[in-house]
Formats: C-alpha cells, structure tokens, sequence
C-alpha cells in the first residue's frame, strides 16, 4: 500500500494487467508519442496527460501502438481485434471525441455478442476523459457516460477516487465484454492510498463511502468527493446523510440504492452530466417505482443546467454541480414536509 | 503577377499582428491567467494570410484548434478575440467559447474547431451555399496534416469532387500531430490523396507568403471558376509546444530554432520586399510599431473587461424554444 495518484493507480492497472496477460494491448494517440519524432525520443508524453508514460518502453511498439488521428479506424481496431482474441484498451483521450467514432461501439462492438446469438466475445476496454471544470469549452468538457449507458451491451464505469480506478479498471480489463471506463480529467492529480498488488472491484457493487440516517446522496464519479465534502458540513449541523457511488452506471446497483432509500426516505443525486435523460433521471425513475412508499420528500437532482459547457470561469462554476449546490439540495428535502409514510 | 501594394501592406501587418498576438499570449500564459488550452501558430503566419489575402469577406473559411492566425487573417476583430481568450463578456464568443472556438461568421469564419477533422466537413456545406445561392465564394478548409488522417477529411475530399464544390483544403503540414510525426502517421502522400480524389494539387513553402499567396491564387481562381475542389498543401513548421505547456521532448532541440533563423516569413517578407523595392522597410517598421500598441491595448482590455453574468449561462442554448 502506498500513496498515489489517480493517474498512477491506472498507470499501474494497465501495467500490472499487460504483464499478467501478453494479449492486453495498447493503442491511442499519443499513449506513447514521439514516433516520427526528429528527437528520436520514443515514449514522449505517454498520452496528453501522461497517464500511460512508461508503458512503449516496457512492453514495446507490438502492444503499445500510437495511432493516425482517426477514431474511427482504430476504435474500431480495437473492437476488431477484441473479438478476434486481443485484449485491447483503447485511449480517445477526451470523451467528447466519440463523435468520431460512436458507430464503432454503438452499431458494433456493443451489438456482436446478441447480434451473433451469443457466439462473441469483445474484451475491448475504451478509456476516455471526462468533465468540466478546466475550462476546456464545449468540445472537451461533457460528461458522456449517459449515452454510452443507454447502449445495451456496454458496461460503464465510472471510478471516483485513485483506489477505485485502479480495482475497477484491472476488473474492466478481465470483464469480457466491451466496457467504457472514464476518467474525470480535474482528478489526475488526486492522491490517496492504493494497494501496489492487482485486485478487482466488482462492477454492479455500489460502495457507500458514509452512512447516515436522514438523506441518502447519490453521486457519480467526480461528484462523489463533493458529496462527501457536503455531508462532512451537513453533519456539523445535524443532519446525517449516506452517501453511495454506484462506480458502474451499467452495471447499475439498484438493489443497495432501494435499500438506502428504504433507509432514509430522501434522495438528492448527484450527477454532472447534461440534465435530460442522465443518470439523475434514471435512478428517480427507479426509485420513484420501486421504493416511492418510502419516500419522505420529493427527491431532488444536483446536475448542471441544459446548455453546453461554457468557457468562462464563472460561467463554468455556475454550471458545476459542487458542495454548495449538494448542501443546499440536502437541506431543501430535509424542510420539505414530510409525507407520511406507513 | 504583381501583389498590389496595398495588399502587401495589409499582409505583412496581418502576419505582424499574428506573431506578436501568439508571443504575447506565449508570455500570458505562463503567468496562468489564461484559462483552457491555448495552441499557438507562431511560425505558420504566412499560410493564413497568403490564403486569406486571396479571399473577400463573403468566402468562407473553417479552421482548427490552432485557430488564432486563421481568424485574425479573415479579419476576426482582435480586441474581440483576446477578450475571447480571456473569457470575457466582451469576446467574439461573449466568453462561451474560448481560444478554441473562436468564429465570426459575418465576417465569413465559420470557427475555429476543438474537435480535429471538423472543418472539412462544414467547409463541403459552406460551399454548396456558395454553389447553390450562386453568390460566387468559395470555401476554404485549413486542416493540419494529423487531421488529414480523419475519415471526415478524407470523405469531404470525396464528396467535395463529387459534388463538384467551390472548395479548397489547405493542407497545413508542420510535420506533427500532437508529438507524433507525419512521417509515421501519414501513410502515402498529400499528392496522391487530391489525384485519389480526382482533384488538382498544388504545394508550397509556407514560410514565404509570396509562394503561399500564388498558389493560394491558383488553387482560389480554380475553385471560383467551377472547376471543382483544389488541394493546397502547405509546408510549415510550429515554433512552440503542441499547446502552451509541452515541453517537445519528441523534436530534435535545435528544430525550433533552425527555423526561427531560417524560415521566418516576416523576415523573408521584409527580405524580398527590400530587394525587390516592393515597400520601404520604414513602412514595415511603421507597422510593427502600431501592431505593438494594439496587441498592448488589446490584452490591458480584456483584462479589464467584465465577466460574463449569470444569465448569459442560459442565452443562446437555441434561438428560440
Ligand atoms: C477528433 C479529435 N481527436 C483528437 C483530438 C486531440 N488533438 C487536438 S489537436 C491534435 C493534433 C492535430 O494535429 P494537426 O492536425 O497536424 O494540427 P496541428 O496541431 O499540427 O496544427 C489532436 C490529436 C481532437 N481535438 N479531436
Ligand atoms: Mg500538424
């Protein structure tokens, strides 16, 4: 055990995994960078953010492959060559890039396994940024894991803090069917204590990093460590509050979010995607179905408004979700009169 | 043929205005208070405005995430675009956008692009209007050369032909996309991409502006006339990081300086318009004196131009729901 951050827990997945297995290959642009280079200097970047550093020089150009800028071609690679005995984990850099290349894991890689009758198998694995709050405008900044969620086939995850990453993407890598796995881009630089050997966290296990008895929170990824940082405040002023990252939003956990419901009668959700049709939507739907007789209140969403993601500073922190907005969220179904319940 | 003078003059200060916009914000950024990513296109001037100086306000141009040369050559107003940058309320883009998504279509800049391969595509569009309101433009794409390896680009290249378009794709190939070089990541040729395609190319030196303008004329005249889509590529090289922050380890260190010392369009540009008696060297100097003191009052009012409010947050989501 030892500290790391949330880019080195998936740097050491990723290298943990391609020793254990030599099928487990890496592709994307720039995940090594400097081929063609005129300094000669191979593995210059290890992806934009330097995520995959180190990986060309230990496993070399047969499983470590920069990539043309064409998503298209080698997203769809890497589903090729997942249903044809590879273990691909293919980088898009940020999330947004897969206006480039959805037909590939929309129309293909998420359908062969039904399409075929169950004769497929597509270990594909596509990691991809996501998130605003670095002032990267419109093109660079969505938080896309509803999209994929709603394509029957893939699996989603989406890991909240270095540990988890690290657990979730080794159990991506093994998982036999095609996962997206997305990393929020103002995290890289998270640190927290993370076991050096491989291990696996189950997809479809919701982990609640607090219990409490007044409110349960939901939140995904990024948001999980401000809806702790809201119920650290909540607290303080007496209101006791669970909080539950689901990790996967398919696999989705729906049985402990019922019982957290059950437990509480509240719910706000927490979720950083564009408001329509989001997870927030989706677990209201669920909940307002299966456990609306325990609902004490009206249960609330903390998401963001339905516009692009602004550039701005304070434009961009208008449009955040944050501790503010999740404390107030709590508080407001807290006040609101509670419904009997029998 | 002979570039008047007054073309020449607006040129040169267009290429000025350009390099001391992108130092300055070299310079900027490194204070940290310019939010977001910021790609800059010292180096590469003269392509931008040897193109562009062949153009009217009516033709139309898309560009890319290295977009600041492009507008500033379409005549995007620069005050708008360093406020812009800073995310302001006074930016072309009210501060929604940012260095990257610069655009001012009445001005015929239909935006600079965070999504690489993405102009291509528009530019087909932008040409049939130019086709079908018969207005007489043509439509100009500059697209990098890692972006000339997007199935969007290459199928823009086949529909441009097949549809017979008034377009033109600039090729601008510094050797790199991102820190991977075109000799790796660019199978076959340009050249062989436009015959594929069944289109003419054409090629330059894209530090000389007055190779880069001729062709550009060429390849421009082609595609007004009906005769379909043009390629022109443009050999270039970037003087800094992918974006503001790289450190370039992938480029042999005297890269960048070479071609600071030796393919500098500004200096070739004073260079051959003092051979040729073309300008007086005072009259260039006259100008960079002035570009200084607008890039100067530019960045002091976009440093102290207001934020944008809370309800432009919700403002043009649509134009009218
Ligand atoms: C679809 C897409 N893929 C990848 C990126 C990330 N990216 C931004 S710029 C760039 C390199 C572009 O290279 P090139 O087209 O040669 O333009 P240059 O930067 O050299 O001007 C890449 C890969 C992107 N913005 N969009
Ligand atoms: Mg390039």
């Amino acid at each position: 055990m030892s500290k790391k951050s949330f880019r080195q827990a998936i740097n050491e997945a990723l290298r943990q995994e391609m020793r254990r297995d030599p099928t487990v290959v890496l592709m994307g642009e720039d995940v090594a960078g400097g081929q063609g280079g005129s300094s000669g200097v191979k593995d210059a970047w290890g992806g934009v953010l330097g995520v995959t550093k180190g990986l060309l020089t230990e496993f070399g150009e047969n499983r470590v492959l920069d990539t043309p800028i064409s998503e298209a071609s080698y997203i769809g690679a890497a589903a090729g060559a997942a249903a044809t005995g590879l273990r691909p984990v293919a980088e898009l850099m940020f999330v947004d890039f897969v206006g480039c290349c959805l037909d590939q894991i929309m129309n293909q890689a998420a359908k062969f396994r039904y399409m075929f009758g169950g004769k497929a198998r597509t270990p594909l694995v596509i990691r991809a940024m996501y998130g605003a709050g670095f002032n990267a405008a419109a093109q660079h900044s969505q938080a896309l894991y509803p999209l994929f969620t709603h394509i029957p086939g893939l699996k989603v995850v989406v890991p909240s803090s270095p540990y988890e990453a690290k657990g979730l993407l080794i159990e991506a890598i093994r998982d036999d069917d095609p996962v997206i796995f997305l990393e929020n881009k103002v995290m890289y630089d998270d640190v927290e204590d993370v076991p050096d050997e491989a291990y696996t966290i189950p997809f479809g296990e919701a982990n609640l990093t607090r219990e409490g008895d007044d409110v349960t929170i939901v939140a995904i990824g990024r948001m999980v460590g401000m809806a702790n940082e809201a119920a650290d405040r909540l607290a303080k002023q007496g209101i006791s509050c669970t909080v539950l990252d689901p990790r996967t939003t398919f696999p989705l956990d729906e049985q402990t979010i019922l019982e957290c419901v059950e437990d509480t009668g509240r719910l706000v959700i927490v979720d950083e995607s564009s408001p329509r049709c989001n997870m927030a939507c989706d677990i209201s739907a669920l909940v307002a179905e299966q456990a609306f007789g325990a609902l004490k209140a009206p249960i609330r969403r903390v998401v963001p408004p339905h516009t692009p993601v602004p550039f701005s500073t304070p434009l961009e922190n208008l449009y955040m979700p944050n501790a503010d907005k999740i404390e107030a969220a709590v508080k407001a179904v807290m006040m609101q009169k509670t419904r009997e319940v029998a | 043929m002979q570039i008047s003078r007054e073309t020449l003059l607006r040129s040169y200060r267009a290429m000025r205005t350009i390099r001391a916009f992108e130092e300055r914000l070299h310079r900027e950024f490194a204070t940290g208070e310019i939010p977001g990513f910021v790609h800059l296109y010292c180096g590469e001037e003269a392509s931008a405005v040897g193109v562009c100086a062949n153009l009217t306000e009516q033709d139309t141009i898309a560009s890319t995430h290295r977009g600041h040369g492009h507008c500033i050559a379409k005549g995007v107003d620069v005050g708008g675009m360093m406020a812009e940058i800073y995310g302001r309320k006074t930016g072309v883009c009210r501060g929604k956008g940012g260095s990257m998504h610069i655009a001012d279509l009445s001005k015929g800049m239909l935006g600079a692009n965070g999504i690489v391969g993405g102009g291509p595509p528009l530019i087909c569009g932008a040409a049939l209007s130019h086709k079908v309101l018969k207005d007489n433009g043509v439509a100009v794409a500059f697209y990098g050369d890692g972006a000339s390896n997007e199935g969007t680009t290459l199928e823009s290249l086949n529909l441009a032909s097949v549809w017979h378009l008034p377009a033109v794709f600039v090729v601008e190939d510094n050797g790199y996309g991102e820190a991977t070089g075109s000799s790796y990541a660019c199978a076959g040729t340009q050249k062989d991409r436009a015959a594929g395609f069944g289109m003419p190319y054409m090629e330059c030196d894209g530090s000389d502006f007055f190779a880069v303008h001729d062709a550009a004329r060429d390849a421009i005249d082609h595609a007004r006339s009906g005769k379909g889509p043009v390629m022109l590529h443009v050999h270039l090289e970037r003087w800094y990081g992918h974006f503001e922050g790289d450190s370039m380890s992938y480029r042999a260190p005297n890269e960048v300086a070479d071609a600071k010392k030796n393919h500098d369009c500004l200096e070739s540009f004073r260079e051959r318009a003092g051979q040729d008696k073309l300008l007086e060297l005072s009259a260039l100097d006259e100008i960079d004196a002035a570009v200084a003191d607008e890039i100067e009052s530019a960045v002091e009012a976009a440093k102290q131009a207001p934020w944008p409010e809370e309800a432009d947050l919700m403002a043009d989501v649509y134009v009218k729901i």
